[in-house]
């Protein structure tokens, strides 16, 4: 055989088969904690078994850091120290909602492949595969979380909110992620091909994450910019996290960014559980 | 299960766009048999497959698998079938244990349990050795064969395995044939769709044959057969020289066609009668044409075709060997 593998094929053994395919034990349905755990797992094993998929979270946020601390920080708030003071906690917002995409990226990928149609065709908790996946991304959201705030900590950040002031920001981001993540969910449904995703995807981000309060102060912008920029939900985010990161608790800010989640949540769950429930 | 129908469709359409994919196929599927759904890409058989196990909602028609309606009742038919898809619907980035942990999970078992099946299936079909190795290392053998296994990591009562064996080298094919003889012994229901007549005579008790989503024939295997005559006859002359004096022989003791094929010492002819190839064999060899080869062939799929539809399957696309060995072709020539 002109195969890559050189591991010799074994004869089937018949009476190890008979006994393996005359077992009719039929366990009683998995629950949806453990048909969502599973999924979760699955998605844990394939960075275990791809770390190279963890490049992108890994190298996005330091190089964002890097590049506005320090080329930008000086025109913008004097020294890039003063900068960062501001920047860091918008770029961990930044880092982290453009992450989700990969939601949606990797889901489409699943369906392309036809691992789907394996899934669909069993009876379990039908949510459980995307709930899995959205676990199991805030595990990469978390990494991305830490990764950002260690290198502003390096640079010379310093949360005046203190560690409970840090868990409290980082634990507002992973909800409105996750939340956000149903958006992508629906849209790799709904799409062909996985860089269709992407495409869509960061043509809906860029908007959101640059037009927002991350990197300037909004005042300086003309009024509709404003207006746009101060009910992008990203700004609202962004100072919520900054608040609590820096120990002036804003909870208008916070409120604000709760009810996007609960609104977006509401929306896009739905939507894609009907996507997901119908054919292709 | 036995004596009662596994699957039962009527009148069942599937329209995608302008396409009528699947255009009225009525089946009645023999509980503990197999039933093979024979014909070329594009017939509709996959389409047909995706609707029974619940994946697509049929646009018009009924089925019922398993007693249950497969519209109405679907979580009950996805309870006590298992599928195994066209392109092998195996998770490239998981180990082979890793698959087969995942879907014991999804059916129920606890951890150990799952754990426990997947070593107990992966040591059946031979994945042992294999089990801990990423499934994107896999040869397309062993890929199939871990894709039958996902689909009964809970022994399915009905099994769908659509075009198991196309790409496969023979002697995978002939390890996917033993794994579904041995779970039809065991009691399982199998649903099987394939382009290879081949397979479907060492398989199935019954067989359909697709064309344009439609039914064109029913039958056993040898029913099938006897309806389109004994397939094509294949000779081969030592001497160039010596072919057309073959070519005349054969057709006048075989009363049908004699073809020159595009090889010089060869001929072809369509159909005879078993009999009357003994007698040429023997009129050949008075006349000293020396003969090198003879071997009269099961029908092929085109053959069928042509014989039931006037016009030939559709060429298959040439499927992609992931083994690069040529795969299972219908015509397998039994030496006269």
């Amino acid at each position: 055989m002109s195969t890559t593998t050189t591991v010799p094929e074994p004869a089937l053994a018949e009476a190890t088969l008979r006994a393996a395919l005359s077992t009719r034990a039929r366990p009683s349905r998995a629950s949806a904690r453990a048909a969502s755990v599973t999924f979760a797992w699955r998605a844990l094993l394939k960075i275990k078994h791809v770390p190279l998929q963890l490049f992108d979270v890994t190298m996005f946020p330091i190089s964002f850091v890097l590049l506005f601390t320090y080329l930008l920080g000086g025109a913008l708030a004097g020294s890039p120290r003063a900068y960062l003071q501001d920047l860091l906690p918008g770029i961990l917002v930044l880092t982290v909602t453009m992450i989700t995409v990969y939601t949606g990226v990797e889901l489409n990928t699943d369906i392309d492949k036809g691992v789907f149609d394996r899934f669909r065709s069993l009876p379990f908790w039908r949510p459980a595969v995307l709930v899995g996946m959205l676990l199991a991304d805030t595990v990469r959201y978390t990494i991305a979380s830490l990764l950002v705030i260690a290198v502003g900590l390096a640079l010379g950040y310093r949360p005046h909110g203190g560690p409970v002031g840090v868990v409290l920001a980082v634990a507002l981001l992973l909800a409105f992620s996750f939340c956000m993540s149903w958006i992508w969910t629906a849209v790799g449904l709904k799409m062909q091909k996985p860089q269709s995703v992407m495409q869509v995807s960061m043509a809906v981000l860029s908007p959101l994450t640059f037009a927002s309060n991350v990197f300037v102060d909004p005042d300086t912008m003309p009024g509709w910019v404003q207006a746009f920029v101060r009910a992008n939900p990203i700004s609202h985010l962004t100072t919520a996290a900054r608040g609590l990161m820096a120990g002036e608790v804003d909870a208008g800010a916070i409120g604000w960014s709760a009810l996007w989640s609960a609104l977006v949540l509401a929306v896009f769950a739905p939507l894609t559980m009907r996507f997901y429930a119908r054919e292709r | 299960m036995d004596g009662q129908l596994a699957i039962e469709t009527q009148g069942l359409v599937k329209v995608f766009g302008e396409t009528r994919a699947v255009d009225g196929i009525d089946l009645a599927v023999p509980g503990g048999t197999v039933y093979s759904v024979l014909g070329p890409n594009g017939a509709g058989k996959t389409t047909t497959i995706r609707m029974l196990a619940t994946l697509i909602r049929p646009t018009e028609g009924t089925a019922r698998v398993l007693g249950h309606d497969i519209v109405t009742e679907a979580d009950a038919v996805r309870s006590t079938v298992g599928l195994t898809g066209q392109f092998a619907s195996v998770d490239d980035e998981l180990t082979g244990a890793e698959n087969l942990v995942l879907l014991g999970r999804l059916l129920g078992f606890g951890w150990a349990a799952a754990r426990d099946r997947a070593d107990e299936l992966l040591a059946a079909f031979g994945l042992a050795e294999a089990a801990g190795r990423l499934v994107k290392e896999y040869s397309g053998g062993m890929r199939r064969r871990l894709d039958i296994a996902s689909s009964i990591v809970v022994t399915p009562e009905l099994l769908f395995l659509d075009e198991p064996t196309t790409g496969l080298d023979p002697r995978s094919r002939n390890q996917v044939w033993e794994i579904v003889r041995v779970l039809v012994g065991a009691g399982t229901t199998v649903l099987l769709t394939t382009q290879y007549l081949e397979e479907a005579d060492q398989l199935a008790d019954r067989v359909a044959i697709v064309d344009h989503g439609k039914v064109i024939a029913e039958g056993t295997p040898a029913q099938l057969k006897a309806s389109v005559g004994a397939g094509t006859l294949h000779v081969r002359v030592h001497e160039p020289s010596q072919r057309a004096a073959a070519e005349r022989i054969l057709a006048d003791v075989l009363e049908v066609p004699v073809t020159p094929a595009a090889d010089p010492v060869a001929l072809s002819a369509y159909g005879p009668d078993p009999e009357a190839v003994a007698r040429a064999l023997g009129e050949l060899t008075r006349a000293g044409v020396a003969i090198v080869e003879l071997s009269l062939g099961q029908p092929s799929l085109d053959e069928v075709f042509l014989q039931l539809t006037g016009h030939p399957a559709e060429a298959p696309e040439a499927p992609n060997p992931p083994d690069g060995a040529g795969g299972a072709n219908g015509e397998e020539g039994a030496v006269a």
